[in-house]
């Protein structure tokens, strides 16, 4: 038994570059449920989104990239979904590549990363700060996982069922996750793997690591790799609210089968 | 008569001890007028009890080491402060730390909940617009125009 795909675009101010993406998408996962989390834009992208038939789930305000994946999570577990794909809006993740996502993800890995590092072709320009940031948590996520990462930051991911349960949990970032929840989903007990995925330069708009937020970052990801392994699960956990969930969710796999 | 039987009192606490007795009435004055306000507050329901404790408490205690020397004294002896002055500073200022941080965990999970709260909206209003559309597909796409 398994339930639909799901390919997850969180979105904000992308009017202008997503409707490309959701293209190729069509083309290259066509069975697939597409969704996308509009994190509070105002240019219109929830209406691009809408006009090429995507599911659209809309913030009345912007919450942060992780908040929005989260949400995606979250309905995709309503929905019972058994895979996620989930790439980003402006255009970097080259949708031709979902399918070999899904192919690991069939091969038994519980999260999938794809990589832009593993074929030289597939490999934009980057700045050589980001990329020896990058190094060095790709260091870091293998050394603790045992699993050769080459990049840990890749918003270009494939959740199966296992790596949904945990990601909704509110431990999850409300910004970036990345090196951290890699190792966290790890000692959960999920299988991790890589694939080769293709990237392209951002077809314009502004990059999300910049100046400052990229000083943060740095700082937040440290920290919580440093707080890894003496951290207690958040006393907010929804309680009721979650639970409330699962009933809902058994009820849509109920009216399902 | 009362204020006859007082004065001793008071003048015994304005001079007993190394604050000025200006220092010592403002410091009184504002520690006074702190409580009260905080107390009114309260009263009015503009400030919810739980975050009126720590305010209550800074007054109070404030409150008590402007008007007991000895006290202040103790105070000083355990932070190595010389001038008195400057420990009833460091003691309003502890306590203000302290309420900063309280704030800051309150804002967390403030966060926390609102997040899960606009996260909620969204897949609600999605799964309402599905349903909707199922049973009137013209009256949903108006709807859709009206969003903000």
């Amino acid at each position: 038994m398994s339930g639909p795909t799901v390919i997850l675009i969180p979105a904000c101010n992308e009017a202008e570059r997503i409707g490309p993406v959701l293209d190729g998408i069509r083309r290259h996962a066509p069975g697939a449920t597409v969704v996308v989390v509009d994190d509070g834009s105002r240019d219109g992208t929830a209406w691009v989104a809408r006009e090429r038939g995507a599911v659209v789930l809309s913030h009345p305000f912007n919450l942060g990239y992780g908040a929005a994946l989260q949400t995606g999570y979250h309905y995709a577990r309503r929905r019972g979904a058994s895979r996620l794909v989930q790439l980003d809006a402006d255009g970097q993740h080259d949708p031709a590549s979902i399918p070999d996502l899904l192919a690991a993800l069939d091969a038994g890995a519980d999260l999938v990363l794809g990589s832009r590092f593993l074929r030289p072709e597939d490999t934009p320009r980057t700045s050589v700060l980001r990329r020896s940031a990058s190094r060095m948590f790709a260091w870091i996520v293998t050394w603790w996982t045992h699993v050769e990462v080459t990049d840990p930051t890749s918003g270009f991911q494939a959740l199966g069922e296992r790596a949904l349960e945990l990601l909704v949990l509110d431990m999850f970032p409300d910004d970036y996750p990345d090196a951290d929840m890699l190792i966290t989903a790890s000692r959960a007990g999920l299988r991790l793997d890589e694939v080769p995925a293709r990237m392209h330069e951002r077809l314009g708009g502004v990059s999300m690591h910049r100046g400052s937020r990229a000083a943060y970052y740095m700082f937040k990801m440290l920290l919580n790799l440093a707080l890894l392994p003496v951290r207690r699960p958040s006393p907010f956990r929804g309680g009721r609210a979650v639970a409330a969930q699962r009933a809902t969710q058994q009820e849509h796999t109920v009216r399902a089968g | 008569m009362m204020l006859a039987a007082l004065t001793p009192i008071v003048e015994g606490a304005l001079t007993d001890d190394g604050l000025q007795p200006r220092q010592k009435v403002a410091a009184i004055v504002f520690s006074v007028a702190l409580l009260v306000v905080v107390v009114e507050l309260v009263r009015r329901r503009k400030l919810r009890e739980e975050y009126s404790v720590l305010w209550i408490v800074t007054a109070i205690g404030l409150l008590l080491l402007a008007w007991q020397y000895r006290l202040l004294t103790v105070f000083q002896q355990l932070f190595g402060i010389v001038e008195p002055q400057f420990a009833l500073f460091f003691g309003a200022l502890l306590f203000l730390v302290l309420i900063a941080l309280q704030f800051s965990v309150r804002l967390s999970k403030l966060t926390y909940r609102n997040k899960f709260l606009t996260q909620r909206v969204a897949l609600l209003h999605q799964e309402i617009e599905e349903l909707r559309s199922r049973v009137d597909p013209d009256a949903a796409s108006d709807a859709r125009e009206e969003e903000p």
